[in-house]
């Protein structure tokens, strides 16, 4: 019973203390959409390291990449968006304010990337010929979202 | 700015002074055109390394409107805001009613039908190494384009950049047919020197201006500030770009970057084009990016 206690306490000032910390600058929500970029990209390496021959081709490991991508596709966006963690707002991101202004937008490429993924997931494993041209799919999907609502590096 | 300003000035009055044959707007010597038959669909080729369609097709233009060319986009500098004109096929608002001849005098040189000069904004300084027989078959694919009504949009230009005739001294200072790489010494560096240097035009963002807005050729490809004002737009310098060959043109391709990081901005529009072209073009800009001295 007291242990249990304690553990409450503890949780509740751990959820406390990172509620707090987010409403200033939103670091959790950064973190967490920008790990879900970073997942997306080492995945994407595995299979485009294939693609471009410099790693040899394994169907298992290119279809754990691929379901990896579909998995990250369905993570629900919106918990990571909240209103004023643009680039204009806060530092540390590149998020445009037209994520906001054109958010059905933003959403509809999201979506994109997930049609992609899925195409990518059904190809994978069937050699690497085929990872080419979806792998163009999925380009095509990060660069339309990123051509309107990321701003430029530095 | 100011300073820009100040030798927009001097350089206006320059002009002004060194009289007529300065400030003209030459056509394009026609004869070399002649007897050429156009290929519509090699033109398309052209079309799609030239990038013509990614600075002319209305703002936010998705899918088949990309190939409408009704203009509407901006493209702001230090001189002002240029908007893209309407290129389509419609007679009035566009170029429909054009000849050959006219369409190769506004690629190649820069001079409207009219006699006036073009902004350097419409990449002619790259253009003007495209070859006769390019032109031809782009101004053939042309036809096959759509039309489209939309008038086009005053460039937002003040004083003095608003006055054209002193395009023709920046022509005399900044256009030149020399190649950046004096010599290419094979086959397909000398495709990739074609495509950066005149079709796709690379150098036009990615060589820093001086004052007056011309490319500082000494520094090729070594970088420049965003025109839009947010960021930079980086080297491709051998010095300074790190990736092999197999990794440009993969970019080219897809749009990853070795990190599996995408491509943004307008290179979004660019890796678009360049997906649809042959593998060896890609490759090409890849040898003769590491060509560069």
């Amino acid at each position: 019973m007291k242990k249990h206690l304690t553990f409450a306490i503890a949780f509740a000032a751990l959820g406390c203390g990172t509620a707090a910390y987010a409403q200033d600058d939103f670091t959790a929500q950064l973190k967490a959409r920008q790990g879900q970029f970073r997942i997306m990209a080492i995945n994407l390496g595995i299979l485009g390291g294939m693609a471009q021959g410099k790693t040899e081709y394994n169907a298992e490991e290119a279809q754990a990449a691929a379901d990896t991508l579909v998995a990250v596709s369905m993570i629900q966006q919106a918990p990571m968006w909240p209103a004023g963690s643009d680039d204009m707002a806060i530092e540390g991101t590149r998020a445009q304010p037209s994520i906001w202004e054109q958010n059905d937008d933003f959403l509809a490429k999201w979506g994109d990337f997930g049609t992609a993924a899925l195409a990518l997931q059904a190809a994978a494993a069937g050699g690497v010929e085929g990872l080419g041209p979806v792998m163009g799919q999925v380009g095509n999907a990060c660069s339309a979202c990123h051509d309107n609502h990321r701003a430029p590096a530095n | 700015m100011r300073r820009g300003l100040i030798l927009g000035v001097v350089v206006l009055a320059a002009g002004a002074a060194a009289g007529s044959a300065v400030t003209r707007a030459t056509p394009i010597d026609t004869t070399s055109l002649a007897g050429r038959e156009g290929d519509a669909a090699k033109g398309e080729t052209v079309f799609i390394a030239a990038g013509c369609a990614s600075c002319h097709y209305a703002p936010d233009a998705e899918d088949d409107a990309k190939l409408i060319l009704a203009g509407g986009q901006k493209f702001a500098s230090d001189f002002g805001t240029f908007i893209a004109p309407n290129i389509s096929m419609h007679p009035e608002a566009g170029i429909g009613d054009w000849t050959l001849e006219g369409f190769a005098s506004a690629v190649k040189k820069g001079v409207s039908p009219e006699g006036q000069h073009y902004y350097p904004a419409f990449p002619y300084s790259s253009y003007v190494n495209m070859t006769d027989q390019d032109v031809v078959d782009l101004w053939a694919y042309w036809q096959t384009l759509p039309l489209d009504a939309t008038p086009s949009q005053p460039h937002e230009i003040g004083f003095p950049f608003n006055i054209r005739r002193s395009v023709g001294v920046w022509k005399q200072l900044y256009v030149t047919e020399d190649w950046v790489l004096a010599s290419a010494d094979t086959p397909e560096i000398e495709r990739g020197r074609y495509l950066v240097e005149a079709l796709a035009h690379c150098g036009e963002c990615h060589t820093p201006r001086d004052a007056l807005g011309g490319l500082d050729r000494d520094d090729w490809l070594g970088g420049a500030p965003n025109p839009t004002g947010q960021g930079t737009i980086p080297s491709l310098r051998p010095d300074d770009l790190s990736w092999g060959p197999i990794e440009i043109a993969y970019y080219l391709e897809t749009g990853f970057t070795p990190e599996f990081d995408s491509v943004g901005g307008h290179m979004v529009a660019v890796v678009e084009n360049f997906a649809k072209l042959p593998e060896t073009d890609r490759a090409a800009v890849a040898a003769y990016l590491k060509a560069l001295p």
